[in-house]
């Protein structure tokens, strides 16, 4: 023997400490609080599936459930596609190429709250971006103010700040591309539109897949984008509202609604659940074709 | 010619990327005479005063302290902590191993959005919310972080640590001596992940602090926009304040940074 027998739990003792009370029990405790009425200071009845049942009659969820969902698909296909472009753009080890990677990197190292700051002042009324939009004749855009463009203007900056992780994923993928089949092609006389579409794409579809998976929960899942944008109100009348930050108004503060905000989470937890299991699916396809 | 249209596109890319960051430094050094609507990157007089003047109206530096004690504490129980547990995992012969490892593996699949408010009620029930001690805990033992460190423990060749054994070191001394140092690269790429994730957090923070002396950097930004909105200089000083260290310290190991995204330590 070349340890005594509590010693691993010794050196796991801290690392399951941490995990069991600030994930798994709280992830159970908010399954139960799901079902039941408690409030601000915790507690409640049990109530059944009152919660779900007021859900299906609360416009404010519909809003919340329509727009990260709205969310989800509008940044995925961009985060699936520009990123992979962008990686066959610094692959070639051309002279400067690591400083352009670098660069292309930055935005997704600055937190979502300094990038969210950002394009709040370039997308206001008088900001940058609609000085180009007027120089170039246009009419000023109310990236901030119309509630839909506000979701809009949200993916943009979601795409934006996600780009360049994705393309970090896509450059190892490419690393494993077998050459071979790309000079093949080439040989055969295909362009490189064509090779692309023929040759990468099929050799890039667990990653894309992967790619697809991880923007779609994570999408699913926006806050602080929309919430920096709005200026924390969700948009004109809340009308930007997604489902996190539907969750963190309903169960925080003096008023906060502990089981109903639970019974939401308990909807986002299996919404999630449900986009990880499609991926899995995806991919063992991929497998037995 | 493929050449410059390749370039030509780089540079493209390279202006939406990081334009917007100098745009806001730009703004952060702009004077108060300058008319900040214009669409000029140049400062005609380039002054600090903003950086100044951002602290007279929240107080940025004590923000900036809370981060930084927050994101080292965060990185210190994170390699420490998820190290020994890995260790364990991967290392130890025990019974209830494959239990420990699948508690991990579970807690890795809990999306924390979906915990926020039951978190929030474990943190009242110890009496730490409103205390930076509440910031950091929730994550201060990230379970990826354990099955990462797992993960570089079992790629150590077993002979390592025969000889210690031999020699009659104990589990500890072994784990200090031996092991820790073998898997130094993954510590690093630990540490960074953990400073950055910790210095970035932003909706934990704004759920569980409530007094702004207790503000990390991110939710007293956006406290700033919510009083100061109109002060574009300072808002955009604040914001350079609060990406600037990040940004330096990537410059410095960005090797590192990719490397984590290849090893899943990011999760986007």
């Amino acid at each position: 023997m070349t340890h005594r027998p509590h010693t691993p739990w010794l050196f796991l003792l801290p690392g399951l400490a941490v995990v069991l009370m600030f994930s798994i029990f709280p992830f159970l405790n908010m399954i139960v609080l799901a079902f039941t009425d408690a409030d601000a200071l915790g507690g409640g009845q049990f109530t059944g599936v009152d919660n779900f049942v007021r859900m299906v009659d609360d416009p404010k969820f519909w809003v919340a459930a329509r727009n990260s969902t709205l969310y989800l698909f509008g940044v995925v296909p961009p985060l699936v596609l520009l990123p992979l472009l962008l990686a066959l753009l610094v692959r070639r080890q051309v002279p400067g190429i690591t400083f352009f990677r670098t660069a292309f990197f930055t935005p997704v190292i600055a937190s979502a709250v300094v990038v969210g700051l950002i394009w709040t002042w370039l997308l206001d009324s008088r900001g940058l971006v609609n000085s180009v939009v007027e120089a170039l004749g246009g009419a000023r855009i109310p990236f901030l103010t119309d509630s839909s463009l506000l979701l809009v203007s949200a993916m943009a900056v979601t795409v934006w700040k996600g780009m360049g992780y994705y393309m970090v994923i896509y450059l190892a993928a490419l690393a494993n591309v077998p050459n071979d089949l790309h000079e093949a092609a080439q040989v055969d006389g295909a362009g490189p539109i064509r090779r692309f579409v023929s040759v990468t794409v099929p050799a890039l579809r667990p990653t894309m897949v992967l790619v697809a998976a991880l923007s779609a929960v994570n999408g699913f899942r926006v806050f602080a984008e929309v919430y920096l944008l709005s200026g924390g109100s969700g948009g004109p009348g809340g009308a930007s509202t997604t489902l996190v930050m539907l969750i963190q108004q309903t169960g925080t503060g003096l008023t906060g609604e502990v089981g109903y905000a639970s019974a939401l989470s308990l909807v986002l937890f299996v919404v999630t659940l449900g986009l990880l299991l499609i991926t899995l699916r995806l991919n063992r396809k991929e497998d037995l074709l | 010619m493929r050449l410059f249209w390749r370039y030509l596109l780089l540079l493209f890319v390279l202006a939406i990327s990081i334009g917007p960051f100098l745009w806001q430094l730009s703004t952060s050094l702009k004077g108060a005479g300058e008319d900040v609507y214009l669409p000029d990157f140049v400062p005609d007089d380039p002054t600090l005063a903003n950086y100044a003047g951002v602290a007279d109206v929240v107080p940025v530096w004590t923000f900036a302290l809370n981060s930084l004690l927050v994101a080292v504490v965060n990185v210190v129980c994170n390699c420490l902590g998820a190290a020994m547990a890995g260790y364990a995992l991967a290392r130890l012969k025990f019974r209830g191993r494959r239990l420990a490892g699948l508690v991990f593996a579970a807690a890795i699949l809990v999306p924390f959005e979906t915990i926020l408010i039951s978190l929030f009620l474990v943190m009242r029930s110890l009496g730490l919310t409103n205390t930076l001690t509440g910031v950091v805990l929730p994550g201060a033992i990230a379970a990826l972080n354990v099955l990462l460190l797992r993960n570089a423990f079992l790629a150590l060749p077993g002979e390592v640590e025969e000889a210690a054994i031999i020699d009659g070191a104990n589990a500890w001394q072994r784990f200090v001596r031996i092991a820790l140092p073998s898997v130094r690269g993954t510590l690093v790429v630990v540490a960074l992940f953990s400073f950055m994730f910790s210095w970035d957090d932003f909706l934990w923070p704004l759920i569980v602090l409530s007094d702004p002396d207790k503000y990390t950097l991110t939710i007293g930004l956006a406290y700033l926009q919510g009083t100061f909105f109109q002060n574009q200089r300072l808002v955009a000083a604040g914001t350079i304040i609060a990406v600037a260290p990040l940004i330096l310290l990537f410059l410095l190991l960005q090797k590192h940074f990719f490397r984590g995204v290849g090893e899943g330590a990011l999760k986007g």
